[in-house]
């Protein structure tokens, strides 16, 4: 059994609990995601643990669902990244030559907007809905995969046992799949877990704006969004989605070091 | 001419493609969608009729090329157009919001950007003792937290505790100075606590990478303090560095304040751009989402600029 720092352990945790309450949220929830239960904003009690929200809904009962939506979008969205960019990635660095100045230069000019405006951008055209979001999100972080993905792709093409293959006739979908995919997975994993907290603080953002996830649908930011009148009355209902997020962002980031620093170990100090 | 003249050059020109490329870019990003600008602004119900009157005052029944070279040829003139769910100049209404937003993010690099910079000389001074782990546990937290979050928890405290300041920051023109200094107050701290994190690890790690050069050695055997070493030999050698990593955070600070200004409901750039793409107010988002693009390629130019005059090497070619 290997032995797991204590800073991971903890990030694991609680990154595992994370994601069981997102999985199980419909039997962990103590009331209906929509279901108003009580007077607006009461104050915690044993019967509503977070107390109620800005329309009387059981506040505790949102966190859990939003929680749901917010990692699942989230997910989904880090996937989409994933897919696409690395695709892309070991694509332009085996074919090269043109093929790739092409596919980096527009890359470079998609990262030179900032990815919330351009998101904005887009989505003031687009229906906003929770596909379209994963999609937008997705392939706009998409670009950071891929500068990542074709870094170290360009690295592992010029291997001997990536030459072999290509001795050996191999076609193009063989290298990128068999031989390159394999030997960059580790510094891909690692920066997984950096995207995934990327677009959690994004989906949550943008449902914070009222461009994300639509209402009744419950998710993180939109709670914020919902509550943040009651800031001023000192009521701290908005405050409970944020410490969610950032309590999931820093475990998160724990383990993502951790990954890191083993895989770069193991490879000898290369990335 | 020098090779520092002609890479300044060089920039200043992929600077400008750049830009012209992203013009392209948001152009398209809001008209070859699928979408039909006409019928999501109408809604499903809307009579043919209203549809083509529409799409003949937009002008979208002219080819998208055509299109482009007006709005590009307007946006250069200064003439961005007039919003469709009101009707007002475009550029009139980002006049005076790209002012308050200025202002804003002004205040906020006022007070970012010296604490980064001495928080930073701190960490080195006492790197891996308890001050440096500190300041690197604080960052990482700042960096886990939604801007929402600082800006909420800061008006919790500060403006509904403490009640020292106000928690909106709705300003208007004419508003004296001072007064107007009180309400962007709170924001500006709030964006200041977003950059801050990033901007003092860059800088930590510009003056760490200095320290490492034999003159810093020359300078400790010689008998020099601590900050005396850092004050009088690695500041300047890292002065380019960190330049170059102030102006990458404004860069970032340019995004941090839209939602930031959604928090306070101050009326700059962030709002009115969220505002419009809510509405689905497709010039306004273009005009807006352009002037943001082009202050971020301007701000990431300068950076590069300032970092190709401060290299020695480059201005003295053999």
């Amino acid at each position: 059994m290997m032995k797991i720092p204590l800073a991971a352990m903890i990030g694991l945790i609680f990154t595992a609990s994370y994601f069981l309450v997102a999985i199980f949220a419909p039997f962990l929830a103590p009331y209906g995601m929509a279901e108003v239960v009580g007077g607006v904003w009461e104050p915690m009690s044993a019967k509503h643990w977070l107390g109620t929200d800005n329309i009387g809904r059981d506040l505790l009962s949102r966190m859990i669902y939003g929680g749901r939506t917010t990692i699942f979008i989230a997910t989904a969205a880090t996937l989409v990244s994933f897919t696409t960019g690395s695709v892309l990635g070991f694509t332009a660095a085996v074919i090269g030559g043109w093929v790739d100045q092409a596919m980096s230069r527009f890359v470079d000019l998609i990262m030179s907007i900032p990815t919330l405006i351009f998101a904005l951008v887009v989505l003031s055209v687009m229906p906003v809905t929770i596909p379209m979001l994963i999609i937008v999100m997705g392939l706009l972080d998409a670009t950071r995969v891929y500068r990542l993905s074709r870094a170290v792709a360009v690295d592992i093409n010029v291997m001997d046992f990536v030459e072999a293959a290509k001795l050996r006739g191999e076609g193009r979908a063989w290298i990128i799949f068999r031989e390159i995919l394999p030997n960059a997975l580790s510094p891909l994993v690692a920066e997984m877990g950096l995207r995934f907290i990327f677009m959690v603080l994004f989906v949550s953002t943008l449902s914070f704006l009222g461009l994300g996830v639509q209402p009744p649908e419950a998710d993180w930011g939109g709670i914020v969004k919902e509550n943040k009148d009651g800031i001023v009355w000192g009521i701290g209902a908005a405050l409970w989605p944020a410490v969610a997020i950032a309590t999931l962002a820093i475990s998160v980031n724990l383990v993502a070091d951790w990954v890191l620093n083993r895989t770069t170990s193991l490879k000898g100090g290369r990335g | 001419m020098g090779l520092a003249t002609r890479l300044v050059v060089q920039r200043l020109a992929l600077g400008l493609l750049l830009l012209l490329a992203v013009s392209v870019l948001i152009f398209a990003g809001t008209q070859i969608l699928p979408g039909d600008v006409a019928q999501s602004i109408l809604g499903q119900s809307a009579t043919p009729e209203a549809l083509e009157n529409l799409r003949r005052d937009m002008g979208l029944n002219e080819p998208a090329v055509t299109r482009y070279f007006t709005w590009l040829g307007g946006a250069l003139t200064g003439d961005l157009g007039t919003a469709l769910t009101s009707g007002a100049d475009i550029s009139e209404a980002i006049g005076a919001r790209l002012g308050n937003t200025l202002f804003l993010a002004g205040v906020a690099a006022v007070i970012a950007i010296p604490l980064a910079i001495l928080l930073g000389l701190i960490a080195v001074r006492f790197r891996e003792r308890w001050p440096d782990k500190l300041i690197s546990g604080v960052t990482l937290a700042s960096i886990s937290l939604p801007e929402f979050f600082i800006g909420y928890v800061l008006i919790l405290i500060f403006a509904v505790k403490l009640r020292w300041l106000p928690p909106l920051a709705t300003v208007y023109d004419g508003m004296p100075f001072g007064e107007r200094l009180t309400l962007v107050l709170l924001p500006a701290i709030t964006l200041t606590m977003v950059v801050l994190a990033h901007m003092m690890r860059m800088t930590r790690a510009a003056i760490l990478n200095v320290m490492q050069s034999a003159y810093i050695e020359t300078a400790e055997l010689k008998g020099l303090s601590g900050f005396q070493v850092i004050a009088r030999h690695a500041f300047p050698n890292a002065i380019a560095p960190i330049v170059n990593v102030v102006m990458l955070n404004l860069a970032y600070l340019i995004v941090g304040v839209v939602v930031v200004e959604v928090v306070f409901a101050y009326p700059g750039m962030g709002q009115y751009l969220v505002d419009h793409v809510s509405k689905r107010d497709v010039p306004v988002v273009q005009a807006s989402g352009l002037i943001f693009a082009a202050v971020y390629i301007g701000l990431n130019m300068v950076a590069d600029i300032v970092s190709i005059l401060a290299n020695p090497r480059l201005r003295h070619p053999k």
